[in-house]
């Protein structure tokens, strides 16, 4: 336990998942550390989706280890089963994970501002003041401020992507997961999305970002992993992994996204 | 026949008619959003149970069911509630109110569980990952969209309610219909029948409206 590094957020050994008898996961290994941007780039299909899920427990892995801060999430039990920590522990840990969804999902009937406090409120237990104060401080943040009192269906893509970014930070995670955040928006409403995850890069947020945006991968991540068919094909630098890719796949991969 | 003194009779029984029919809503909507739950629920057995529930209550006549929670307690366990004891309430109306409560939850659980079914997944993901509890996620933040979506077919129930309340004419309940009956056989008249139709219509008139006006209170988002 105590030989890893704090600074190792998150560290993903091994991991399997399947859908029945489909393996999506077959063997993710990888880790982040604190205040770094590490980039998932891969085919459609190759499980990068999954993999955030799993690390965000949206799914539960069928094999292998996650640890978050430092603590044990799941690891394989001598049966060969995944053994998850109690469900206390497991709350706590996904607490430090926040994750941006491609298509928002925020809260309809919640005002921006709203969507913002209810669960500091709620499951953080602030006081409203505090809460209140500390999603306007986010909404500034995003250029948003004269927003808190719309509703989300009023807002732009750009606007409503910005506003699921501050749902999430407004929790203060350790570690925030990115689901390709700009796949659902209209390619002139990216640059404002990208500029807000540039910035928290800046503010040396330790960040996960799956992504089809292989310029702003290289321009951003630390490092960068390249998946396919739900295994690690390569890894490193974000210059190793896309300016001089080591395998046929990954140069196939990126060729194609050249066009 | 003298033609106020039958109104304020009619007036009489319109009073036990929206008793039936608020005790009704008060009870069969919440007992629906549990059926609906039990429904939905990973339990095999509990699923089960509901959908044969909800199959009988909307398979077979309301009116038969009301007479079978009337006799059932005499004919099958030889019980007679003629009164209750409790507030002199007359066993009849107990009945019915119970039979009508039961029949709509059923149609209410469905209402209910095809609105909870057409809340896109990612809310509830989206509450999970914020970190709410299963009850806080439904309560604060599937319940509300779900209340929104389903206000249209739920006004129709509402308003087959109100127009089922005279169903209960079949226990002798004395709620409007039933008095309606009584002065026209008694007069030999239409007059009474016209006058609870138009009471009938009144009511549903307003019902129709509050639910318009609630439509619009949550018209804020789309
Ligand atoms: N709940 C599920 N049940 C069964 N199969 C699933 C499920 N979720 C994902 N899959 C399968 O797992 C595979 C990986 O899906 P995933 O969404 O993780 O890919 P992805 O890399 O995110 O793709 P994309 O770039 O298109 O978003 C796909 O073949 C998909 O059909
Ligand atoms: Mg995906």
């Amino acid at each position: 336990m105590s030989a890893i590094p704090p600074d190792e957020m998150l560290v993903v050994e091994a991991v399997r998942k399947s859908f029945g008898g489909t393996q999506v996961l077959r063997d993710i290994s990888f880790s982040v550390r604190r205040g770094e941007v590490f980039g998932i780039i891969g085919p459609s299909g190759s499980g990068k989706s999954t993999l955030l899920r799993c690390i965000t427990q949206l799914e539960r892995v069928s094999g292998g280890k996650i640890r978050v801060c430092g603590e044990t999430m799941v690891s394989d039990a001598p049966d060969g089963t995944a053994r998850y920590a109690p469900p206390a522990a497991l709350r706590r840990m996904g607490l430090k994970i926040g994750l941006v969804f491609q298509n928002f999902n925020l809260f309809p009937h919640f005002s921006v501002l709203r969507n913002l406090t209810e669960a500091q409120i709620h499951v953080l237990k602030r006081p409203k003041d505090e809460a209140t104060e500390r999603a306007l401080g986010l909404l500034k943040r995003m250029g948003l401020e004269s927003k808190a009192g719309a509703y989300p269906c009023q807002l732009s893509g750009g606007q409503q992507q910005r506003v699921g970014i501050a749902r999430a930070l407004a929790l203060q995670p350790e570690v925030l997961c990115f689901d390709e955040p700009t796949s659902a928006l209209d390619p002139e409403l990216t640059g404002e999305v990208l500029k807000v995850i540039r910035d928290l890069a800046e503010r040396k947020m330790t960040m996960v970002v799956v992504t089809h945006e292989m310029d702003f991968a290289r321009e951003l991540a630390d490092r960068i992993l390249f998946m396919d068919g739900g295994v690690v094909v390569e890894s490193g630098t974000a210059d190793e992994v896309i300016s001089r890719p080591k395998h046929s796949r990954t140069q196939s991969f990126l060729g194609r996204l050249r066009r | 026949m003298q033609f106020w003194p039958m109104v304020g009779g009619l007036a009489k029984g319109l009073g036990t008619t929206t008793s039936i029919f608020c005790l009704t809503l008060l009870f069969s909507l919440p007992l629906g959003l549990l059926v609906a739950l039990g429904r939905m629920s990973k339990f095999g057995a509990l699923r089960q149970a509901m959908r044969l529930y909800i199959s009988v209550m909307r398979g077979t006549p309301l009116m038969l069911q009301l007479f079978f929670f009337y006799f059932g307690p005499y004919y099958i366990f030889n019980l007679n509630l003629g009164k209750l004891g409790f507030w002199g309430l007359d066993y009849r109306f107990v009945a019915v109110v119970l039979g009508f409560s039961l029949n709509y939850a059923a149609y209410f659980a469905e209402i209910y569980r095809a609105g909870i079914e057409s809340i896109p997944v990612g809310q509830r993901e989206a509450g999970k990952i914020l970190g709410f509890s299963r009850a806080q996620t439904f309560f604060r933040i599937v319940l509300p969209q779900v209340v929104k979506r389903i206000l249209p077919p739920v006004t129709n129930e509402v308003i087959t309610l109100v127009k089922d309340t005279s169903l209960a004419f079949a226990l002798s309940v004395m709620e409007m219909f039933t008095i309606a009956k009584m002065e026209a056989a008694a007069h030999t008249t239409m007059v009474p029948f016209m006058v609870a139709g138009l009471f009938y219509y009144v009511f549903n008139f307003a019902v129709a409206a509050a639910m318009e006006w609630f439509e619009k209170r949550l018209d804020y988002y789309a």
